[in-house]
């Protein structure tokens, strides 16, 4: 059973109602799939259109006259490059290059950010961000409680949201405020799946009838599990499994997000990094063969899989991992100890899907 | 998926295992509730035929989309085929977990076993 004390969003009786098999998730109870199934989810958000609460995910509001410069100064990517209603990705990094979490921050205004962070990093990001925050005339606003987040994604995706939206829904990678089932709502094109669609910022009050409506109009609910196999498929990180305070962002592979002439913190450890190269590299791989390496398991020679499934969409075991960086082409034979089992993997080019070849 | 059931004839064991024995050949699989905790099952990784299985321990593995399983021998006995279909398709394992799902079939060494397995009505009540 599941522990009095999670948190949930105000999705719960939602999700219970079109069979959400509920589980802990960072501290909140989550659904991991609905009554269909996470195959049925997962070929939906590729072929149609999937829901997502993300409602977890945390928020935190930034704003002040040297809102750009402190954000510079915190954040890995180049922030003044970052204009109004446009999106960014970029690292937390502490002192040493070690990532606290990954984030995307969306410029509302030009001394106006919003930056989502993951449920389980939300606590330390928001400490970390008022910590380096002396000397800057900001305030950090813990918002999280503010808004309820819905991911709807797939290639119908905009048109379901559309049809109750008041004007254009904003591009990829930008963010705009829109009216949405009369509601005002934080429109953002980004998403966590390798499909285009939309993600909605909203009144938490207003996330229930949203959602509702979203469904009846053909967007699939979506559990975590679904959310993981999607976005494995095309190598998204997932803070915990490839990212974590023990590797740096140019080992996972996120340089280019990444810009040290800034002076962010832990600048000077990815410089480095960047310069002298890392002993290993994120790469990502299928198995030749039957099995699933899981997250955890040993590479033969050093590294070891920071994720691993069986990709619904190819029908064969993929993942990532972290291997010795003289053996990270693109091509290479490797193996991974699953369970005192040899299985033989191959490094594959990133992403693992692409709706060009396989759509 | 299939309708929720556990059949009569078959012995259960606590582990969410099941055994139909027929004169001295026990076939195996997992029930319903194994089934439906895993969700869909994606790889079944079987045995070698003439390798030996011991009741309680765990003789194959299955994995889904979200984890990997043991499967636990309900009885003991020597392997003399494993149900080769599954590789192509394991979902059979949720589908029909007591017919096409079926896993191992055993040659018993010890029938006398069975006595310790549990009865459709036993296995039902604690789950």
């Amino acid at each position: 059973m599941t522990a009095p004390t999670l948190k949930r969003t105000p999705l719960i009786e939602e999700h219970r109602r079109a069979g959400g098999k509920l589980v802990a998730f960072a501290g909140w109870e989550m659904p991991v799939q609905y009554a269909g199934g996470i195959r049925a989810e997962h070929e939906a958000v590729r072929s149609a259109a999937g829901v997502f609460d993300v409602s977890h995910m945390g928020e935190v509001g930034i704003d002040g006259p040297d809102a750009e410069a402190f954000l510079q100064h915190v954040y890995s990517n180049d922030v003044a490059k970052l204009a109004v209603g446009g999106a960014q990705y970029a690292m937390l990094c502490n002192g040493d290059g070690g990532v606290l979490d990954d984030i995307f921050t969306y410029r509302l205004a030009p001394a106006r950010f919003l930056t989502v962070t993951n449920a389980a990093n939300h606590e330390t990001d928001l400490a970390w961000i008022r910590s380096r925050a002396g000397g800057f005339d900001v305030e950090v606003t813990d918002a999280a409680d503010a808004y309820a987040m819905l991911a709807v994604q797939g290639p119908i995706a905009r048109e379901i949201v559309q049809a109750i939206a008041d004007s254009p829904l904003p591009a990829r990678m930008r963010a705009a405020s829109r009216i949405v089932l009369g509601h005002e709502a934080l429109v953002c094109g980004t998403g966590y799946t390798g499909e285009d669609g939309v993600e909605l910022l909203l009144d938490p009050e207003h996330a229930p009838a949203v959602w509702g409506d979203l469904v009846r109009r053909g967007a699939v609910p979506c559990g975590l599990a679904a959310r993981d196999t999607l976005r494995l498929e095309v190598c998204y990180p997932l803070y915990g499994n490839e990212l974590s305070t023990g590797r740096n962002p140019i080992e996972a592979g996120l340089g280019w997000a990444c810009k040290e002439d800034t002076g962010f913190v832990g600048s000077d450890a990815v410089r480095r990094a960047r310069a002298d190269g890392t002993a290993q590299k994120l790469v990502a791989f299928t198995i030749d063969g039957p099995g699933i390496a899981r997250q955890g398991n040993a590479v033969v020679g050093g590294g070891e899989v920071t994720s691993g499934t069986m990709s619904p969409t190819l029908g064969v075991g993929i993942g990532m991992a972290y291997v010795p960086r003289e053996r990270a082409a693109v091509g290479e034979a490797f193996e991974i100890d699953v369970r005192g089992k040899l299985r033989q993997a191959v490094v594959a080019p990133r992403p693992l899907y692409t709706k060009e070849t396989d759509g | 998926m299939a309708e929720a059931g556990y059949p009569d004839e078959l012995l259960y064991h606590a582990e969410h295992d099941w055994a139909r024995v027929d004169d001295g050949v026990a076939t195996f699989g997992i029930t319903w509730f194994a089934q439906d905790a895993l969700g869909e099952v994606v790889f079944f990784d079987p045995p070698e035929v003439g390798s030996s299985v011991t009741a309680g321990e765990f003789y194959a593995e299955v994995e889904s989309v979200k984890a990997v399983s043991d499967v636990i021998a309900p009885l003991s006995g020597e392997i003399v085929e494993v149900n080769t279909a599954l590789a192509d398709t394991p979902e059979a394992i949720n589908d029909d977990p007591y017919g096409d799902g079926w896993m191992v079939k055993v040659k018993l060494s010890d029938p006398d076993e069975t006595t310790a397995l549990l009865d459709r009505d036993t296995y039902v009540a604690g789950l």
